[in-house]
């Protein structure tokens, strides 16, 4: 009897599609560097969710200034990683940033392939003049340089999390365009996609359900490997100044607060040095297990 | 071949148009705020408007922006707000400077990602190809900024061999070129090399090598006379664009190293909204990145003879 029920396909709901994504993502097992950046990434998601019970210290207030690593405070506690010029535990801001750098990153992420992903879907299935205007426009984004579109953009409309955002969206939205209209130029003479056109259905439901879920290998790919971009742009303009305002814990920033005292506290720079590389690290293996097991089947 | 270069030279100088428009747009849309930006935010509302007056910006909007492309093209880029002295005699040494950085990183990173990548695509799967791999992954995964403090830890504050600032204060130095070449090439040599990797992988199912080795050539001379040929054409575009890559990587390098380039003076004129100076590095910024592209599709083109001869 069992055979039986094991053999009825289930209707594809959406509690199937997620119990089809988990089987596709156990699938990563054979992929020793895939393992690790999920690994990697699954840490800091959880410090980043767990940050007010793990913390030891507030990460705003002021404790003692300058401490090495491993230094007793007197009123309790141990400052692991030591503390800043502004006598802030270091430890508590790493895992405090994690949660800053996991909104923004994955939010901007979102909205840029929102746009792509539109984009990508006009220009490639209706082509003609959509695809003209939509391609050209890219091409003349893409012909930046990209950190220095960043800085006008940045500098054009002030820094704060919401033009942060913004700028992510404006830039990397064409290269993702580019990508889909790709799949979408392969996909849109499927016979499926014929069916849906004699049945009668929208353009617009063509494109977001017929089309749009048969793209989503590469797609999802891409957007690991995207996302560790986003949170190098979101380092990198902390970096230089040009991040989130302070005094929020942000990676990018605090090296640059503690850069010039490198020199005689170099675990002020280090320690948010090795936690942003490790995120980044982790999206990129994940990318590439990802990409290396879709190629095997 | 010769219709295929003018229509890449005709988009180039239309995306530089309409680049050029799209900057102008954003920074000179409104005079009230040019003037603000140059005379500072101090400065009186009657000084402001005489400023104005004398720069021709009560002129329609066309005009000034036909005006501001014309002295662009003839190199007057205005005066820098913040230096007091014309643009293109800041711009210039600071290019030349930039474009030394660049070749630097270029003439060690090329050669070391060409051959690690072939040795890496060599054989797909063996055990040196998951080294190589798994190594350009964790390189590139080090962002710039993280890589400069690390390096600078170690070499500057740990071993005390290299100096922590390339400002050339006294003169060209080596040894202040060697990190921030350093962490460029880090940073970057990676992702040639995977890439190299993925076409001479490629190159190396093809039934021509699968030929080759069936007739008992020895695979020295596989791997470099009949190999290597194909497998370099899409490297070669892939390291024209990182051209354009370069351009923003210089920023943070110049920027942590106090390196006088190009990049460094984009920043700073941004943070001190010293907006002709933006406008020009801007200008000058894309149309680098343009040109390489340009120069990427028809070498492409010229060295593949599959689009070559069709």
């Amino acid at each position: 009897m069992s055979n039986i029920v094991e053999t009825v396909t289930p209707a594809p709901t959406l509690g199937f599609a997620f119990i089809r994504a988990i089987k596709s993502f156990a699938l990563l097992r054979e992929s020793t560097p895939g393992m690790v950046g999920a690994g990697l990434v699954l840490f800091w998601v959880i410090v980043a969710i767990l940050a007010p019970l793990i913390a030891p210290f507030d990460p705003l207030a002021t404790l003692q200034p300058m401490a090495k690593p491993g230094t007793e405070f007197v009123k309790g506690g141990t400052f692991w990683l030591g503390t800043d010029h502004l006598g802030r535990d270091i430890l508590s801001r790493i895992i405090f940033g994690s949660q800053t750098v996991l909104f923004y990153a994955p939010l901007a992420t979102v909205f840029a392939y929102t746009l792509g992903i539109l984009m990508g879907l006009a220009a490639g299935y209706h082509l003609g003049w959509w695809d003209i205007v939509l391609s050209r426009i890219s091409d003349i984004i893409l012909s930046f340089p990209v950190l220095v579109l960043y800085i006008i953009i940045i500098a054009t409309i002030g820094s704060s999390g919401i033009n942060i955002i913004i700028a992510i969206t404006f830039a990397s939205a064409p290269g993702i365009m580019r990508i889909v209209r790709g799949l979408v130029l392969d996909l849109r003479n499927r016979e499926y996609v014929a069916a849906a056109q004699t049945r009668g259905e929208s353009s617009l439901y063509i494109m977001l359900v017929e089309i749009l879920p048969n793209a989503r290998g590469p797609l999802i790919v891409d957007a690991c490997l995207r996302l560790g971009y986003v949170i190098i742009t979101i380092g990198v303009l902390g970096f230089l100044g040009l991040g989130l305002p302070p005094p929020d814990p942000d990676w990018g920033g605090m090296i640059n607060e503690t850069r010039k005292m490198a020199m005689i506290f170099p675990h002020m720079t280090i320690f948010p040095c090795i936690a942003i590389s490790s995120l980044i690290l982790g999206f990129n293996l994940l990318a590439d297990g990802l990409r290396e097991v879709s190629l095997r089947d | 071949m010769l219709i295929m270069i003018s229509k890449r030279i005709g988009f180039m100088i239309l995306t530089m148009l309409v680049v050029s428009m799209l900057l102008f747009m954003l920074l000179e849309f409104s005079p009230g705020n040019v003037a603000t930006k140059v005379l500072g935010p101090y400065s009186s509302e009657e000084a402001r408007q005489l400023w104005l007056e004398r720069h021709g910006y009560f002129e329609p909007l066309w005009w000034r922006y036909g005006t501001w492309l014309g002295n662009f093209v003839s190199g007057e880029f205005g005066d820098s707000v913040r230096f007091r002295v014309p643009v293109s005699e800041v711009l210039w040494p600071r290019l030349w400077n930039t474009a030394i950085l660049g070749f630097w990183t270029f003439a060690i990173m090329i050669p070391l990602s060409l051959i690690l990548g072939v040795l890496a695509g060599m054989r797909e799967g063996s055990r040196l190809d998951r080294v190589i791999s798994v190594g350009s992954i964790i390189t590139t995964s080090v962002p710039e900024f993280a890589s400069t403090v690390l390096l600078s830890a170690i070499f500057v504050f740990g071993l005390k061999w290299l100096p922590g600032t390339s400002s050339m204060t006294s003169g060209f130095d080596v040894k202040q070129m060697i990190l921030p070449v350093m962490v460029l090439i880090i940073y970057d040599f990676g992702y040639v090399a995977r890439m190299t990797r993925a076409s001479m992988a490629e190159v190396m199912t093809t039934h021509y090598i699968r030929t080759a080795v069936l007739k008992g050539l020895p695979y020295k001379q596989v791997i470099l006379k009949h190999a290597l040929r194909n497998a370099l054409i899409a490297p070669f575009t892939v390291i024209m664009l990182q051209i354009n890559w370069l351009l923003s990587g210089v920023i943070v390098v110049e920027f942590f190293f106090a390196y006088k380039g190009f990049g460094a003076l984009l920043l700073e004129a941004s943070l001190n909204q010293d907006i002709f100076v933006i406008e020009a590095c801007a200008m000058v910024a894309v149309f680098v990145a343009v040109a390489s592209q340009t120069i990427a599709d028809i070498g492409y083109t010229y060295l593949n003879p599959r689009i070559r001869f069709s």
